[in-house]
């Protein structure tokens, strides 16, 4: 306890010696008097003081035993309980559907653009999971896959007149294979190298989107692209709403197969290449097939959104398709909870929706933004959501050799 | 008698050194086999050739199916050597560690399986029934090594002991017909390393699977192995019972160094 008292002490002090000439010296040119403002000296002793003893006071505690049986009880009541008891599990995701569903009626059509935005993330962040989050491969040039998707509707819409409908799946179709082309290259890498190189790929796309101007229009970008036709003829507002619902539909698709690929044969080749890759390949996974399919299977949901995406805005240009986008959509996996699809759900909806209502405070939300992202990597550097395994039901299995002993005793 | 396993002139070069030369090694069914030699004799880069881990620069090894047919295994990628029928464990152990001990084991069955992305998605009654088989078959290989308790376990939390016979419940998932067991005992006591012969003397004689060992206990290699190789700077230089090799000069030399005075 005096030891750190002792620390925390001497951290305030550095600060109050490195703030002094500007916290406290102020020299009014005009009468050449320095002004001596001790009290701010104070302020910063006392202030860093505390600061720092808490983030000690965080830090030993989260070190300590105690914390982590606390930690343990507090992700039961939470985790255990929201996700693994259905009790619980079901009437919440109820609430939540029967929200989102009435979400158009309830507010503006402003905020309901805002939170189209965010499902679309919520696909996006669920696509790169499967790259990232499954197979441990680190892909920072997923927003090319998401280019490349926009990039089919709109062309072909402009140049073919062809309907959301039909580009749709051409889209997810182009974006895996994105996906199986940026996979080939880079079947070797891993770790720091892979992410060099996906980082090129996805400069590479941005770069001919901007420069190949006869096919792609360059950065002036395509304008004009239809939105999606859903039948019956809608005003604006009934179009957006239409578009929302679409999104909305198609994150629960992407949920649904996200969650039945995890605990298949393939998603546990892609959790196993993730955690040790000579033993995976020894233990008689194919890894070039399980790597290509992660990419394509990752891609084909940023192809998907990105005709979502340029249907939703009816314009697109290489602008949207930056390296700070691929950042976001990581921010959200690494947030959300690497490999776990709720903590990814959640991460994309606090990423995209928090800067959206902290405008109010316009200037700092930036900061705020960042300073929580900090904090939540010090203290929950797992994510917010925990993956977990899935526990197997031992008991029927072993029912089930007892019943063929039976069998084979009798017959 | 025809082997099972056939290695004519295996060598492996790195650059200007020669660490496996010129070996030549049979294994027969049922049989337990083990490899010694001193730290840095080529004992761990012969098995990363026999598994595909390697290419080989020179010589064969052939896996014979059955009496007429023989496939050539050089140069064949890890999870096809696998799939032929030779699996192995790793001297440093290379679990899986986030997943859980019956998924690792799972894994091994990913060769004997058949889901891909789109019947996986579409999960029909194959499916749900090859999931089912690949996780009691998974439970039943773990009851044979006797980790079934630990089954829902994350695999890095089990004790090292249980980590290694977890790496073997792995390796056999694969339904092979040798076990390439890389020092399976290495930092197991006494009693977890008796525990381990009975479960490799288990193998030999309930699933007819010769084993191959890397090993350094010599008390073990002993009490379990019928023939020995024994190998020094890349080259084979002994070969044959137990007893025999115990007596072997040239072995004797190979791990104690020359005597001065003879």
């Amino acid at each position: 306890m005096f030891s750190e008292i002792k620390k925390s002490v001497l951290v305030s002090v550095w600060f109050m010696f490195l703030t002094f000439p500007i916290m406290v010296i102020k020299v009014n040119t005009i009468e050449n008097t320095i002004i001596w403002r001790w009290e701010n000296l104070v302020l910063i002793g006392v202030g860093s003081f505390f600061l720092s003893f808490l983030w000690r006071f965080m830090h030993n505690k989260k070190a300590t035993k105690r914390r982590q049986d606390y930690k343990d009880a507090l992700s039961k009541l939470f985790y255990d309980n929201l996700i693994e008891n259905k009790k619980v599990f079901i009437p919440i995701v109820a609430a939540l559907i029967i929200f989102i569903l009435l979400f158009p009626k309830l507010f503006s059509t402003y905020q309901v653009t805002i939170m189209t935005t965010a499902l679309i993330y919520v696909v996006l962040g669920l696509g790169l999971n499967v790259v990232v989050g499954f197979a441990g491969l680190l892909d920072l040039g997923y927003v090319a896959f998401y280019a490349v998707g926009a990039y089919t509707y709109a062309l072909l819409n402009f140049s073919y007149d062809i309907s959301f409908w039909i580009a749709l799946p051409l889209a997810g179709i182009l974006g895996a294979l994105a996906g199986i082309l940026l996979g080939f290259p880079v079947l070797r890498l891993r770790g720091d190298y892979l992410a060099i190189v996906t980082l090129g790929f996805g400069e590479i796309i941005r770069l001919v989107l901007e420069n190949w101007g006869e096919f792609t229009h360059g950065p002036s970008g395509v304008a004009g692209i239809d939105r999606p036709n859903f039948g019956f003829d809608l005003s604006i507002v009934g179009s957006i709403n239409a578009i929302y619902y679409f999104v909305f539909f198609f994150v629960l698709v992407t949920i649904f197969f996200t969650n039945r690929l995890q605990n298949s044969r393939i998603g546990r080749a892609w959790v196993a290449l993730r955690e040790d890759e000579i033993a995976c390949q020894a233990m008689g996974v194919d890894k070039t097939k399980t790597k290509l399919s992660a990419f394509a299977f990752g891609a084909t949901w940023a192809g998907f959104m990105g005709a979502v995406f340029a249907a939703k805005t009816t314009f697109i240009n290489p602008a949207s398709f930056t390296f700070l986008e691929s950042a976001i959509i990581l921010s959200i996996v690494v947030l959300g909870g690497m490999g776990s699809i709720p903590g990814v759900i959640l991460g994309a909806l606090i990423l995209i929706l928090l800067p959206e209502y902290l405008r109010a405070f316009s200037e700092y939300r930036m900061l705020i933004f960042g300073g929580s992202m900090v904090l939540m990597m010090v203290f929950r550097p797992q994510g917010l959501i925990k993956s977990k395994r899935r526990q197997y039901n031992l008991e029927s299995m072993s029912k089930k050799e007892l019943e063929e002993r039976q069998n084979a005793a009798s017959s | 008698m025809q082997p099972l396993l056939e290695i004519n002139r295996l060598t492996m070069d790195f650059g200007g050194l020669r660490a496996v030369d010129n070996i030549d090694f049979n294994i027969y069914s049922k049989e337990i086999v083990a490899l010694i030699g001193p730290n840095g004799a080529g004992k761990t880069t012969f098995f990363n050739c026999v598994t595909g881990m390697y290419k080989p620069t020179g010589g064969d090894i052939f896996v014979h199916m059955d009496d007429k047919n023989k496939k050539r295994v050089n140069g064949l990628k890890p999870n096809k050597v696998t799939e032929l029928g030779l699996a192995r464990t790793f001297q440093n152990i290379r679990l899986f560690k986030g997943m859980t001990v019956l998924e690792n084991v799972m894994i091994g069955r990913h060769c004997r399986t058949h889901a891909n992305i789109f019947s996986a998605l579409m999960r029909n009654k194959r499916i749900v029934r090859e999931e089912f088989e690949s996780a009691s078959y998974s439970y039943h290989i773990l009851e044979r090594v006797g980790l079934e308790n630990f089954a829902n376990e994350i695999a890095e939390n089990l004790p090292y002991g249980a980590q290694r016979r977890l790496e073997i419940a792995r390796a056999l998932a694969t339904e092979p017909k040798f076990l390439l067991l890389d020092e399976p005992a290495a930092g197991l006591n006494p009693q977890e390393t008796d525990n381990l012969i009975d479960i490799i003397k288990m193998l030999r004689d309930e699933e007819n699977i010769s084993v191959l060992l890397i090993e350094h206990d010599m008390g073990m290699v002993m009490k379990i192995s019928e023939r020995i190789t024994v190998m020094d700077y890349g080259k084979k230089i002994a070969e044959g019972l137990p007893g025999e090799i115990k007596e072997n000069p040239e072995v004797i030399k190979a791990y104690l160094g020359e005597d001065i005075d003879a």
